[in-house]
């Protein structure tokens, strides 16, 4: 275990990066960053053919800590940029992490048709319940009745299920975890990097300093020991009454199909079109014309 | 420039387009559908493909410009295309093109604004919107297109300029000559000039993304080509990680308007006719250029002694040559389907009190080779 988490920290994390990091003592991030790079070495994948994209926030600043090819992009649009580079190169590991803002509210246009696309990129949203790096406000996963900077007399609108979202919007692969449940989430980010197609982990993280004070959730150990008492297994959980759910959350693998991936349907017509049209050219060079594409 | 390899093609403008963006290496597009800019994905959507490009219809125009971003950042030579109504909605993320320095070139056919105003009238309402349409003190080149073959070298130009620049550049465009079908002349595949971004040649450990050199424009390593680096929106040292450091700030901040005016030679385009012992000027762009053009015959015709300053390039705007032209004439007239947007640049260069005559039209409708000449006339 001590072992493996020095490979980790000399393979992975940048050393010539200025740290410390911007990360809150105990933040869960930083373990969802862990849980990536642990996946990412059991999987044996080149640094040189990840590329780690974020979205603006607290998570959004994963990626400058991490040695792989990093884009830290816009708030909400991080899925776009990873369209483009995964459409561009195919053979990359295209990683998006997201905070819950940043992929449900400002990027949720984004987030559905990224997962009804289906492209092969794998998807990581951070929910902390919260907007965390402007100071928590009420974010679209901030629980009914919750205090925030922005709702200060308690929450009056409802929260998403990002997991359940992206279900319905056609992901190939939707995992849940948590930050307390770590091995678990290693395991979970592995099968969704490993997926082809859109896959997805929700990750029930804590931001203890906006979100946990408010709302006397305790510090980061009570938080962590919340997520510990209600996460309950996909299996047992189907076993379970809903007034028995009714303050729980499931954890695991809530979809893993096997569709078409955009990507790879676009190569097959693109190859019939390139010999069709080769095709032509040859015909009209033979004729005198030239082609500009050449 | 006519050689053997040179043919004639009856296209429309934005098929133009479609044609030298594909002859400069374009082979990505992302774009979400818009009069008057649309027949642009539409025909890409066929011919990328063909020649082993990606053509994508994304959810909106925030995630094409985002697409586009991260194809070019993987190497490849991207565009977008759009319309008033979605080039405000790109403006977010051309910022993050200027400040990662991403080369790409975004179509912009103007269409009567402000909001979904006129989708099928021509207008110049986007000009001001090109420069400073993103926020923060940025660089950027914009180039307007006045006629078919206009919209075939400057879209070559534009991503030669992109390319060498590692900037967004934006082609202005209107519906009028995004629409109007002409027979155009095409040079041949041989005579055209590509310029790509150049990739670094130290090992991997010494590169610097954002270093400086005398050109000002660091080199590009593409995504998976074992550079591996960090892209920033936010303000970057060196390596491109986020800095604090003023002077770090600050250095970057001048080099990115630097590298663009060390260019201005080859970047500020213009088209001077009948200049020569011009008295009076036409400063025009765009499809009204062309109006203005017969206009200036036509004057001459009547022995009036006018000459027209077209401008290729809007921004960064042409000072030099304006400021010749004005200290040479006794009246500019600047006709524009705006309010002045270019008039107002061409008051701030005119040091010698040359008169400025404005001509707008905002009714949607054509500026005519008549409207311009009773101007002529008169003065
Ligand atoms: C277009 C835009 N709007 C607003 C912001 C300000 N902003 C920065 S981070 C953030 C919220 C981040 O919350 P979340 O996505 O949940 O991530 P967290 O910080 O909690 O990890 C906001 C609103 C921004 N950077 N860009
Ligand atoms: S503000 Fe919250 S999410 Fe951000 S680093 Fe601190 S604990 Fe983590």
């Amino acid at each position: 275990m001590r072992e493996e988490a020095e490979i980790i920290r000399q393979e992975y994390l940048r050393h010539d990066k200025k740290f410390p990091h911007v990360w809150c003592p105990g933040c869960g991030i930083g373990i969802v960053m862990g849980a990536l790079l642990r996946a990412i070495h059991n999987l044996g994948l080149s640094k040189d053919e990840v590329v780690l994209a974020s979205g603006i926030g607290c998570s959004g600043r994963m990626p400058t800590y991490v040695d792989f090819n990093t884009l830290h992009t816009t708030h909400g649009r991080s899925l776009t940029f990873a369209t483009g580079v995964k459409l561009a190169k195919p053979e990359l590991n295209v990683i998006s992490v997201m905070g819950d803002g940043d992929a449900t509210a400002i990027g949720g246009n984004h987030f559905i048709h990224a997962a009804r696309r289906n492209l092969d990129i794998t998807a990581i949203i951070i929910n902390n319940s919260t907007y965390g790096m402007t100071g928590g406000q009420y974010s679209p996963t901030t629980p009914y009745g919750s205090k925030s900077t922005t709702s200060v007399y308690g929450h009056v609108e409802h929260a998403f299920s990002i997991a359940e979202l992206a279900v319905t919007a056609g992901a190939s692969f939707v995992g849940r975890g948590t930050v307390y449940h770590a091995s678990h989430l290693d395991k979970l980010i592995g099968q969704a990097i490993q997926k082809r197609g859109f896959s997805v982990v929700e990750v029930i993280s804590n931001c203890h300093v906006q979100h946990g004070r408010r709302n006397k959730l305790g510090g980061a150990v009570e938080m962590m020991q919340s997520f510990k008492e209600n996460a309950v297994t996909i299996g047992k959980a189907a076993k379970m009454s809903p007034d028995e759910m009714a303050d729980k959350f499931t954890i695991g693998v809530l979809t893993d199909i096997d569709k078409p991936i955009s990507t790879d349907e676009y190569r097959r017509i693109a190859q019939k079109a390139q010999r069709k049209a080769d095709q032509v050219a040859r015909t009209k060079v033979k004729n005198g014309v030239k082609r500009y594409e050449e | 420039m006519k050689s053997e390899s040179t043919s004639r093609v009856l296209l429309q403008g934005n098929e133009a387009v479609v044609m030298g963006a594909l002859a400069a290496g374009c082979r990505f597009f992302a774009g979400y559908p818009i009069t008057p800019a649309s027949e642009i994905s539409e025909l890409l959507s066929l011919r990328l493909p063909e020649v082993g490009g990606t053509f994508i219809q994304m959810e909106d125009e925030i995630a094409s410009m985002g697409a586009v971003i991260g194809a070019s950042l993987a190497g490849v030579k991207s565009m977008t295309a759009t319309s008033g109504p979605g080039f405000s909605l790109m403006q977010e993320n051309l910022g993050y093109a200027c400040v990662a320095e991403v080369p790409c070139v975004i179509v912009n056919v103007m269409r009567g604004g402000p909001s979904t105003g006129l989708p099928t009238s021509p207008s110049q309402g986007d000009v001001q919107m090109a420069r400073w349409g993103t926020h923060g003190d940025h660089p950027i080149i914009v180039l307007a297109t006045s006629s078919v073959s206009d919209c075939f070298s400057i879209t070559i130009r534009a991503f030669n300029l992109s390319e060498k620049y590692r900037v967004p550049v934006i082609i202005l465009s209107d519906e009028v000559v995004a629409h109007t079908r002409e027979s155009v002349a095409l040079p041949g595949p041989d005579e055209i000039r590509v310029v790509d971004r150049i990739a670094p040649s130290v090992p991997p450990e010494w590169y610097k993304p954002y270093g400086t050199n005398n050109r000002g424009v660091p080199d590009m390593a593409a995504m998976g080509s074992g550079y591996r680096h960090h892209v920033t929106g936010l303000i970057h040292d060196e390596k491109g990680f986020p800095t604090q450091n003023p002077k770090e700030i600050d250095q970057f901040q001048r080099r990115l308007h630097e590298k663009i005016s060390k260019g201005f030679g080859e970047i500020q385009v213009i088209k001077s006719i009948m200049m020569e012992d011009a008295e009076v000027c036409v400063i025009a762009y765009g499809s009204v250029a062309r109006s203005a053009l017969r206009a200036i015959k036509e004057a001459r015709n009547q022995g009036i002694k006018a000459g027209l300053l077209q401008l290729i390039t809007l921004f960064p705007f042409p000072r030099k040559a304006v400021d010749s032209v004005l200290r040479q004439c006794r009246v500019a007239i600047v006709p524009e389907m705006n309010m002045g947007q270019i008039c107002r640049e061409v008051a701030r260069v005119n040091q010698t009190g040359t008169r400025i005559v404005k001509h707008n039209r905002v009714d949607g409708q054509l500026i005519t080779p008549e409207e311009i000449l009773k101007y002529l006339v008169k003065v």
